[in-house]
Order: structure tokens, then sequence, then C-alpha cells
């Protein structure tokens, strides 16, 4: 028989305890953390948007072209105040405002690839640097290929 | 003679003296309300060393000199090192025995360390085994961030029951004979498991074994809660300090909220720093415990407290795959006699 802890009954004692501490330990402030996250998600947007009205007008690209040097730009900065130490400081208070834009993405990246250098370029840099990243990257690859299908056999 | 009372306590026949210890800390801890108890406080957290691992290393064999140059002993005088931390394969430890060359027993009792420690040294000293033995233990908030969490430069918020991991080490040495405080009692815990499943939720899945460690010293010995001055748990934080004395007051009908604090609330300024419910890791209950409890047992404040160092036995692996987390806590009781 294949026994998973995860499906594993709880004692009596140990659900009274966990009921216990479901009552004692207070729920993160969610609704400060949305408020937040809005703002803060609202300023890289904002950010974003002047990049790319940057690019459009001094290189004279469409919108569409001067999306991607933006995202570019966006990236490097969440990467250099990942560098400075920065980043994550904000981003105990940002939460999702800065994690679900690119910039967040970068942090995963980059913290992960500073945290692990000390273990070389092979072992460390190199196989850990997607350590947070990895499933993000593993399930957008799935999720993009299966609204794709969807699209080719449904759409067209 | 029997050594042994009760189910798991143990009392020296003579009881061994803890003539000297050493704590030192990173420079956060040393922001702390206990700054001027420790004996080293280091101005950045890699400790002059290339790695964070190294620093660790680095702060346990301080540690370990400071306490031996106070007593005047040299590593050639002491018969045992014991010593664990939180790394994988105890390699803080490990590493710091290849430079002491004290012969070397690792431990792994993941925060409750300290006391295992402890413990295990009394038993070895008052046994016969040895004339002087030095239990160490060390944690450093950033190597132990990134094995057991994320790295350290990731930003993610931070949930309240959240706990903050001490930098720093601490060393004790144990004599049979000496001046300073004595260990006289020792009660070795047993694993405990209520099923709490979240990693970033320690201090409640350690009281289960907190409570269940200080119920049965109190009916070992005989004594109750009032026959401490202090008694201290190593890192549960505010939450599980709340829940400990719950659960001493409901399965054994102690009443712990006179004389019971917890260490990971001592260490810093749970207003101004910043650390959610409280400091964690190995080094909490031991720089506490040999920083500011042993120079306040040996200016008379104290004269009787009770050390119950907590662990939680769990891995990343171990939470990964679905498992609860078990905790573990050894008191020890340390008294001037």
């Amino acid at each position: 028989m294949v026994r998973d802890p995860k499906k594993k009954p709880l004692t009596v004692d140990q659900k009274r305890y966990t009921e216990m501490v479901r009552d004692l330990v207070p729920k993160p402030p969610y609704f400060r953390n949305a408020v937040l996250a809005f703002i803060f998600g609202g300023l890289v947007c904002v950010f974003g948007q002047f990049f790319t009205d940057v690019y459009r007008i001094t290189f004279h690209m469409s919108s569409k072209e001067a999306g991607n040097p933006a995202v570019a730009t966006m990236i490097f900065i969440g990467a250099l105040l990942t560098g400075l130490g920065v980043f994550d400081k904000i981003a105990r208070y940002a939460g999702a405002g800065l994690a679900v834009p690119v910039t967040g993405f970068a942090n995963s990246i980059v913290a992960s690839a500073l945290e692990f250098k000390k273990e070389g370029l092979v072992f460390g840099v190199g196989s850990k640097m997607f350590l947070l990243a990895g499933s993000p990257i593993t399930f957008g690859v799935v999720t993009a290929f299966v609204v794709g299908l969807i699209y080719a056999l449904f759409v067209f | 003679m029997v050594k042994k009372i009760g189910k798991q306590t143990y009392k020296p026949n003579n009881p061994p003296v803890i003539i000297s210890t050493a704590a030192v800390v990173g420079p956060f801890e040393g922001q702390g309300p206990l700054k001027e108890y420790f004996d080293h406080i280091y101005t950045d957290l890699n400790a002059g060393e290339r790695t964070f691992e190294a620093a660790e290393r680095e702060m346990l064999l301080n540690a370990c000199f400071t306490c031996l140059n106070k007593a005047g002993k040299t590593p050639q005088d002491v018969d045992f090192f014991l010593a664990g931390d939180l790394l994988n394969q105890t390699i803080t430890s490990s590493f710091s025995a290849l430079e002491l060359r004290i012969p070397y027993f690792g431990l792994y009792g993941a925060c409750s360390t300290s006391a295992e420690g402890l413990a295990l040294a009394a038993m070895l000293v008052d046994g016969g085994f040895a004339s002087l033995a030095l239990p160490g233990t060390s944690s450093h908030n950033a190597s132990a961030e990134r094995q057991y969490r994320y790295p350290t430069e990731y930003g993610f918020p931070r949930k309240p029951q959240v706990q903050w991991t001490v930098t720093g080490a601490g060393a004790a040495l144990i004599a049979a004979e000496g001046e300073g405080p004595r260990i006289t009692h020792m009660t070795i815990g047993k694993v405990k498991d209520l099923g709490i499943k979240d990693p970033l939720n320690l201090g409640a899945a350690m009281a289960p074994a907190a409570a269940d460690t200080i119920v049965r010293h109190f009916a070992d010995t005989g004594h109750g809660p009032e026959y401490y001055d202090l008694i201290v748990t190593g890192d549960l934080g505010k939450f599980g300090h709340q829940l400990t004395v719950k659960m001493a007051a409901s399965n054994g009908g102690f009443d712990l909220s006179q004389n019971y604090r917890d260490c990971g609330l001592m260490i810093y300024d749970t207003e101004t720093q910043d650390v959610h419910a409280g400091g964690s890791g190995c080094a909490c209950s031991a720089v506490v415990t040999y920083g500011y409890l042993y120079k306040k047992l040996m200016d008379g404040t104290f004269k009787r407290i009770l050390l119950v160092a907590t662990g939680a036995l769990h891995s990343p692996v171990s939470c990964y795959q679905g498992n609860s987390i078990p905790g573990i806590a050894h008191a020890v009781s340390i008294e001037m006699i």
C-alpha cells in the first residue's frame, strides 16, 4: 500500500492542536497587502509606460516595437536593484505588486544567481539560477502550448 | 547510585559546573536589547570570510576559543567537543572540530542543539568520561535562509508568524569542579508532532514538544514552575510562547505565566527590529543562555533557571513531500549552588 503523507488523516490531538494554532496565529493583512500591491504594481506599470514612450518618441518606433526595449529596461532595473540589495526590502511591502510584473521574474533569477555564485559557474550559477524561476517558465511554456493548440484547433 | 529520576530526567551525582561561556553574534543581533552581554559583535554578515558558511564557522571557532581563553584553557585540555548546527551534514561543526583538534561528537537537534550538547557534556563529565567538555552551536541567518527558504535577495512579503534566524555562535566549558553555575537536572525530550505543516510557523510546530518536556521535567523532579527564577524556551517566538503556556496549563496544570520567557523574544526588540514573531536558530538559545543568562547567574540576579531548547526536525525535502513538522525539546536546569 502506498502511503501518501499528504493524505494521512490527522489524529484527534493533531486536529485539536492545528485548530488552536489557526485561531491564535493572525491572518496576513490581506487588505493592506492588496492595496500596497495595487499601488506598487501600478507604479511599475507607469515606469514601463514611461520607458515605452521614451523609446517610441526618441527612436521613432511604433508602440508595439517600443515594448521590447521597455521590458528589457524594466528587467535591468529589477536586476540592478536586486544586486544592490534594495529589491527585497521594497518587495517586503510591495508583495505581488513587484513580484507579478517582469521585475519579480528578474529578481528571482538574479537573487538565485548571486546566492549560488560561490558554488562556481557550473554547479552554482548555471544550475541554480532558475531555482525559483524554473516553475513559472515550465508552466508558462506548457500553458502557452495548450492555449496555442486550442487557438489552432478552434479559432481557425 | 541511580541517576535517572522519573521517566526522562537525569540528576548528576556531582552536578557539573559551567566554568565559562562565550557568545558571539552578527551585526543585527548586536543592535538588539542584549548587545552588552555578548563577547563579540561582528560588523558584517560575512565576518571577513568569502562565504556565509565560512562566516558561520569563524563565529563558532571564535566562540570556542573565547570560551577556552576565559577559563585559561587550551583545546588540548578538552576531552570532548560536542557541536551541531543547521547546515546540511552539520559542516560548520565538523569543520570547526577539524581546526580545534578536540575529539568530536557531531550533534543534530536543530535549534535544540544547545541544550542537547549541554546535557550530553554534563553526562560525560559526571560519568567520569571527561574532565572538560566543550558543547557549542551556531547558526547564520543567510546560510540557513538559503538552505531552508529562499535566496537572501529574493523579495517577498513576510507572514506575521515568520521568525528570524539568529546569526551567531555560543560555546560553554563544562568541568567537574570549579566556579560557576551547575547543571543539576537534564530532561531529554521526545519527538512530538501535532500536525503542523507550515515551515514558516516553526514556533507552533515546536511548542507541543516544549510543553511536553516542561511538564515531564516538573513531574519527574517534583518541582513546579515557582522553583525557578526563570524558565526559558529556545526559539518558539510570540505564538509558540503563547501555545506553550496554554499547553502546559492544559496538559500538566502548570502555570507558566509568571516566569516563563522565550529566547527568541529576548534577543531582538520585537517592536523596532521587524523580526515578526521573534528569533530562531541554534544560536538563538545558545547566545541568550551563554551571553545574557550566564552573566545574570554569575552576578546573582538569577539563582535557578530552566533552559528548554526547542528544535524543529524537518528538512525542506520532508516538507515538500507533505510530512508535518516534528519538534523536540530538551530541558537543562542550571543552578547556582
